[in-house]
């Protein structure tokens, strides 16, 4: 790991914000199923990309072709590549699929989460469009006003090139591991923000409202780049289940804290329960930055996702908090990533897990201290909560230490719901279902309580609706 | 006030980890009545409370029981609670990341039915009064459910609840057990300050003290599942007194 720091962008930046929301292109473009060189020259071309991203995603196809399927982790033997349709463009979807092939429960959660009618089709995959534009049109003005550029993906690199040169695939390299190397082959839509010195974005910057801009692709790329001083919090995701045709997502998040920013990344995940989710998730944090994860695993078949944060200046800071539950035939295999690199740096680990039905989850963790980074501090917690016999929890903590003086603190509980404060809780008169809801509701308290008020209310609302027939 | 008792016992047998505990325990508490069950440990006190409620570790064999004119056998513990029965742990549970509010305004809402929710800033005032009266501080509000209480501040806790959620039989299993006597007057006064004809109170206790402070109208002696002897609030005082010795050798000795 190099510890190098990169350069902030020097240039001042200028922008046309009026491309920001909305992609003009509406050519019905789909890939046949299946991955190979000419599909990532197809994709390349459709976007009327430079030479160097053709080049980069050659290289990520050769390396995912290389490496070989991780012997760690969830079971992925199932996950069939060529069947995948590696670039479906957003709109393309509402004309190819049908909302009748919706599952029904995913239907049933989003009428009993009390979803608008034009966010359920997007939701389930069979419409493009939301539109946002209206409700946010102020907002994008302030941030225009600021410098703040918030772009997906493909109009970043179209518009910003060489502040996307200079940052893609750098935290992550195209060789980092099998999926992030599929991503880097086959990426499509994600989100480019930047947020120039010293300025503060005061409101969320929330990939949901512009899901349109194809952020809720399957292979979606983002890149976060906070300059000096600058602070943003960006939330990816929502707590109504997601259902997605195409059974893989691999997304990469990518973001670079330079010295005495703060970027928070929240996710909500609620997945289909028939999609692998493999997400590679690094956060660069030079000096006195900070970076957190807050990170939310609620559906998905297989989830793996370890975001991770590699401090590398002095006095940076990580914080994960993470929360997963698996419900029955879900493995979530959660975790974080902390490498201190720089003296004085901290970092914090948060990790809750539950398993219902014979759900399983997993944490894995990895953290290290550099030689060098001295004085580091570090506290890693994980804590499982099991409500049936078949459920399962396991721990891989990681650490390696080459600093003699860095103070680490690991803690691991396990706890089962009792029948004791089941029946606390029904003595006050509140049903099992509920009594167990809000059991669960307080062991991710942490997590929700970090989410804005809109979220939060969502999540505990999901909450309940899990805790349904769940019980008995 | 109504013709029916507010709680009816009738030859109650129950069992525990398959061992008879409860052996024919008949009682009838009237509306507004306040009896205190005494007895030494390990006489069946604590299961009596604890069936009543409806724990899932106690298993009637026998008997009936009648609250308000219902039959218990036909209730879950969350149907008792919202036909106004009510149970003040000698243990409460503690349940992280749930604060006391939030808790609290859920249950009385759950009593109080959809379309009957209480206002948000009625609850807040409605609890900071009750709080003061309990000397509790109003911190405790946003902590989590007992979560790091005191015993002390628990059971003080558990009479919040209680006064909170107004039920029309509180049931208190060794509320006294832990308390110093400053506290122990303190839960008294938030007992006495709700007794009365809508609430009839069903005390479990071992020792006599707190009936010093909440004078009972029937006081009942258990030993070994049954009621032994029964009697006026002087029944406690001759307990205090003379102990449980006499009673339990009787029971030894089968008279």
């Amino acid at each position: 790991m190099s510890t190098e720091a990169i350069q902030p962008p020097t240039t001042s930046i200028e922008f046309d914000y009026k491309h920001g929301f909305h992609d003009k292109e509406k050519a019905a473009i789909t890939t046949d199923p299946g991955l190979s060189e000419k599909i990532v020259r197809q994709i390349s071309a459709l976007k009327n990309e430079p030479e160097w991203m053709l080049e980069l995603r050659l290289q990520g196809l050769q390396a995912f072709e290389s490496r070989p399927m991780p012997d760690w982790g969830a079971d992925l033997s199932e996950i069939k590549f060529d069947d995948i349709r590696y670039y479906v463009k957003a709109t393309d979807r509402g004309a190819e699929d049908n909302w009748d092939d919706v599952p029904e429960y995913i239907k049933n959660t989003f009428d009993r989460l009390g979803i608008p009618e034009a966010e359920k089709k997007f939701l389930a995959g069979v419409g493009a469009q939301y539109d946002s534009e209206v409700v946010y049109h102020s907002i994008q003005d302030q941030m225009a006003e600021q410098g703040v550029i918030y772009l997906d993906m493909d109009g970043g690199l179209r518009e910003h090139e060489d502040l996307v040169k200079k940052f893609f695939a750098k935290m992550i390299p195209v060789n980092d591991n099998k999926f992030a190397a599929l991503n880097t082959a086959v990426w499509s839509g994600g989100s480019f923000v930047y947020v120039p010195p010293g300025v503060k974005v005061d409101l969320p910057l929330q990939a949901y409202f512009r899901i349109n801009a194809e952020a809720a692709g399957q292979f979606e790329r983002t890149l976060i780049i906070a300059d000096e001083g600058a602070d943003v919090h960006y939330i990816e995701g929502c707590t109504a289940p997601v259902y997605a045709r195409d059974s893989l997502h691999s997304a990469v998040v990518e973001i670079i804290a330079m010295p005495n920013s703060h970027v928070r990344y929240t996710t909500i995940q609620n997945w289909s329960n028939n999609v692998y989710n493999l997400v590679t998730k690094r956060a660069f944090a030079h000096e006195g930055a900070s970076v957190e994860w807050i990170d939310g695993n609620i559906g998905s078949k297989v989830t793996m996702k370890y975001p991770a944060i590699h401090l590398l200046g002095e006095g940076a800071r990580g914080e994960v908090l993470s929360i997963a539950y698996a419900n029955s035939g879900q493995h979530q295999d959660a975790g974080a990533k902390i490498v201190h690199a720089a003296p004085n740096t901290s970092s914090t680990i948060t990790s809750k897990s539950i398993g219902n039905g014979d759900g399983r989850s997993s944490y894995r963790g990895l953290l290290k201290v550099d030689r060098g980074a001295t004085d580091a501090k570090s506290f890693v917690r994980c804590d499982a909560m099991l409500l049936t016999p078949e459920s399962r929890t396991d721990t891989y903590p990681y650490i390696e230490i080459e600093e003699e003086d860095a103070q680490i603190g690991h803690e691991a509980t396990v706890s089962k719901i009792g029948d004791d404060e089941i029946f606390y809780l029904m003595s006050r008169g509140l049903s099992e279902e509920k009594a167990t809801s809000v059991i669960v509701t307080g062991f991710f308290e942490e997590f929700i309580k970090e989410l804005p008020m809109e979220y939060s209310v969502e999540m505990n609302r999901l909450i309940e609706l899990e805790m349904e027939g769940s019980i008995g | 006030m109504s013709k029916t008792k507010l709680l009816e016992i009738d030859a109650l047998q129950v069992e525990r980890e398959s061992k008879e505990i409860l052996r024919g325990i008949s009682l009838s508490i009237g509306h507004g009545e306040v009896h205190a069950i005494m007895g030494p440990n390990g006489s069946g006190k604590s299961t009596l409370a604890n069936t009543l409620m409806g724990h899932p570790s106690c298993e009637v064999i026998g008997g009936t029981v009648n609250f308000s004119g219902q039959d218990l056998s036909d209730l879950e513990v969350n149907q008792r609670a919202n036909s106004g029965m009510f149970m003040a742990f000698q243990y409460p549970m503690e349940i992280p990341g749930v604060p006391l509010t939030t808790f609290l305004r859920e249950a009385m809402n759950t009593r109080r039915g959809e379309g009957n929710e209480i206002g948000v800033r009625e609850f807040r005032k409605t609890m900071l009064e009750k709080m003061e009266l309990l000397n509790m501080d109003p911190a405790f509000a946003s902590r989590y459910l007992n979560q790091g209480f005191s015993g002390g501040e628990k059971k003080r806790c558990e009479i919040l609840q209680m006064a909170m959620l107004e039920p029309s039989l509180a049931i208190l299993d060794e509320t006294d057990s832990g308390l110093d006597i400053d506290a122990l007057k303190i839960v008294a006064e938030g007992v006495n300050a709700q007794r009365g004809d809508h609430m009839g109170v069903l005390i479990i206790t071992h020792y006599q003290r707190l009936l010093t402070y909440i004078q009972p109208d029937r006081v009942h002696v258990m030993v070994s599942g049954r009621i032994v002897e029964s009697g006026g609030p002087e029944l406690a005082l001759k307990l205090e007194d003379q102990g449980y010795d006499s009673y339990v050798n009787r029971v030894a000795e089968g008279v």
